[in-house]
């Protein structure tokens, strides 16, 4: 099968070996993977701000970039959520709604897309830690995925797989959210990763990018371990 | 803390600085966050608990939105069929088309009843209307009788929760406060503090001459009201005083009798965790001959207050589903670091942040929908299948239409430009990466919001397109 990776804007900036984990994963279960550079944003930043003009025109290009796509795997529940749940939304009665309903139909979250479309669960990786898995919210309520990343991760082998007790609660993050309503963003921060913390884990595993942006950098601040890692990594045995 | 009856309308924005104000300072109080915290746990234990005794709970949300879901969209047809039966019950139907009207009535059958003392169970809907500012300014002793709301009142403060009312105050500042009010010496048992309010509120039954009890369900076929309660004190509230008011929302209505046979015990376990509430009471009209109590008259308030606004909205129509259980409330990662008082509104949390515009106005209410992570724990929790988190979004969207802010929409704008232009798009992430550790060190508003409490990594060397371009060599 030929995947085509859909890499969030803030992965490619910030956090490119988590899309390079990626494709080594699919690459190494005998699929073909591309990179469409054409391709930016899924416009998330302006949905979730209300401003959904903005967000269909982001959307409209998304979908020209992905046309013809066999499957389009992203390593972000939440953007992945964006394009599976709320373009179909966003665009309902206009010209693109078939487009996008197709689309929404062939993009999956990374793990989502080993376990449900591939039926992998076991890739043959292993990482010899104790480590605690963060839903994010999501992938958790709008991609409905709860144990399939944790099936991945019982796969591991060497792996240590421990549950918080929150595993439900958000790590508040929530995109703009984070710097319109920061002292209640940090509050959330600090409930979420505490909990995560209290399982004495050497590392929190995620399947976004955002919430680990949120988790690393509050337990960074304040001088706390452990540190969050993505699951492409783990699985791709590249992680340091 | 007690709200004043709303005068002239405050300065634009003010609700949003007060919020923001009041998380600020609430966040801070680490201890009250944990306290808050620690006294919803036991709630997710008891909760899963009783939902584990039904056969299908997700089949039991879809029953218990459905039989909402027909009632909403039938209020033109089931309300009057309600009147008309709780009319033959001997009861009195009052229209109240907003909260002013509301007040009017209820003011003006006191007056008829010659009432001087009123006892009240709880209602939320009376807290929507202001009405024991109201009834005070007219000279009226008006007493809760429910244990928390009784508590809220002798501390001069709304209703933390709009199920667990005094959720916040811990037992010692319990027993302080009824020291100081009624003279009871200080005791750590909270059977004791609740014999002491008891105690103290069994001559108040007695003596008052208007109960006034809100409504969780009015039943269209048998033109019954429906109250849940825990404590027996809306019985005794109904029941012994001469005169009987209840206080609604017009979307309490249900169809039939049968529809509560699924509410009832969804509205105990969502909200508290139970099989059911203690006390679930059916009143079908004053006391009848031959009967031993009831009230000689009674009379019910339907209150719209922008309710018909609210099922304007076809897309949130189901808003109007609520059954004002708390479970959103319960699960709220923001209400829970934030606590109640900071929403500023009757009704607090999630379904607060939905209805509240409506009810008070997008513009000024708007920002509540925007203090949200959009985690959807909430949509989760209730037990009606409202939409609630991405109802949020579509208050969002419509301030953004109706009245956005300007700095903002040229920000947006300007994004989806370049988010359009891959060259562009990819050349500004190049700015970024390479800007970054300068605007760390400069702070711009919108990063400083984000490093005055948590770090920022450093950018990479290379993008993901750069590093795919070499890989791919």
């Amino acid at each position: 099968m030929t995947i085509s990776l859909f890499i969030p804007c803030f992965v490619d900036q910030m956090t490119p070996q988590v899309g390079l984990a990626v494709a080594t994963v699919l690459e190494r279960l005998g699929h073909t993977v591309e990179f469409r550079p054409a391709q930016t944003c899924c416009g998330q930043p302006s949905f979730n701000a209300g401003y959904q003009d903005e967000a269909r025109a982001v959307a409209i290009h998304a979908l020209e970039v992905f046309a013809g796509a066999e499957a389009v795997v992203g390593p972000s529940g939440s953007c992945v959520a964006m394009m599976r749940v709320f373009y179909p939304e966003l665009l309902a009665g206009t010209p693109h709604e078939t487009a996008a309903l197709d689309l929404a139909a062939r993009t999956f979250e990374f793990g989502e897309f080993l376990v449900r479309k591939l039926g992998v669960t076991d890739v043959g990786a292993r990482f010899p830690h104790r480590v605690t898995y963060h839903d994010g919210c999501h992938g958790l309520r709008e991609l409905r995925l709860r144990e399939e990343p944790r099936q991945l991760l019982r796969a591991v082998r060497d792996l240590e797989l421990v549950e918080c007790d929150e595993p439900e609660s958000c790590c508040g993050f929530g995109g703009l959210f984070s710097v319109k309503f920061p002292m209640v963003s940090t509050a959330m921060a600090e409930v979420k990763a505490g909990s995560l913390a209290r399982t004495d884990c050497d590392y929190i595993v995620s399947s976004d990018p955002s919430c680990q942006l949120q988790l690393d950098g509050w337990l960074s601040r304040q001088g706390k371990r452990p540190r969050t890692i993505h699951l492409a990594e783990i699985l791709a045995g590249t992680a340091s | 803390m007690t709200a004043a009856l709303p005068s002239s309308p405050p300065a634009a924005g003010a609700a949003k600085r007060q919020f923001l104000h009041d998380a600020a300072e609430h966040v801070r109080d680490v201890g009250h966050r944990e306290f808050v915290r620690r006294a919803l746990g036991g709630y997710y234990t008891s909760r899963d608990t009783q939902k584990a005794r039904y056969r299908d709970w997700e089949q039991a949300r879809d029953a218990a939105s459905m039989a909402k879901w027909s009632a909403v969209n039938r209020l033109d047809e089931l309300l009057p069929r309600f009147e008309a039966a709780f009319t033959a019950n001997g009861g009195q139907v009052h229209w109240a088309r907003d909260a002013e009207e509301a007040r009017r009535i209820v003011l003006e059958l006191l007056a008829t009843a010659k009432a001087k003392a009123v006892i009240k169970s709880k209602c939320m809907t009376s807290e929507e209307i202001h009405l024991n500012q109201a009834l005070e300014a007219d000279g009226y002793g008006v007493v809760e009788s429910d244990l928390g709301e009784f508590i809220q009142q002798l501390r001069g403060e709304p209703p933390y929760h709009f199920v667990f009312p005094c959720m916040h105050v811990r037992r010692d500042e319990i027993s302080d406060l009824f020291g100081q009010h009624l003279g009871t010496p200080p005791t750590d048992s909270p059977e004791e503090l609740t014999m002491i309010a008891r105690r103290h509120m069994r001559r108040l039954y007695v003596d008052a001459d208007v109960g006034i009890t809100g409504a969780n369900f009015l039943v269209a076929e048998t033109g019954q009201i429906s109250i849940t309660e825990n404590e027996g004190n809306a019985r005794l509230t109904a029941a012994l005083p001469r005169m009987h008011i209840a206080i609604a929302g017009i979307e309490k209505v249900v169809e039939r009798l049968d529809d509560l046979a699924v509410l009832l015990p969804m509205l105990a376990t969502a909200g508290a965790g139970q099989p059911m509430t203690c006390y679930n009471t059916l009143y079908a009209g004053p006391r009848r001959e031959g009967e031993a109590d009831g009230p000689e008259e009674m009379h019910l308030v339907l209150l719209d207050n922008s309710r018909t606004a609210l099922l304007a909205d076809a897309e949130q129509r189901d808003a109007l589903h609520c059954i004002r259980c708390g479970a959103c409330l319960n699960v709220c990662p923001i209400f829970k670091n934030v606590g109640g008082f900071t929403y500023g509104t009757t009704y607090q949390g999630p379904i607060g942040s939905v209805i509240t515009p409506h009810l008070r106005g997008l513009k000024e209410w708007n920002h509540l929908s925007g203090a949200s992570s959009l985690c959807g724990a909430c949509t989760d929790a209730c037990p009606v299948r409202i939409d609630i988190h991405h109802h949020l979004l579509h208050n969002r969207r419509n301030a953004a239409r109706s009245s956005p802010d300007r700095l903002e929409r040229i920000g947006q704008k300007l994004f989806a430009a370049v988010a359009r232009r891959p060259w562009l798009f990819a050349t500004g992430g190049w700015l970024f990466r390479k800007t970054l550790g300068l605007a760390k060190a400069i702070r711009p508003p919108v990063l400083s919001a984000w490093l005055a409490t948590r770090d920022l990594p450093p950018a990479p060397a290379q993008s993901f397109r750069a590093a795919w371009k070499r890989r791919q060599r």
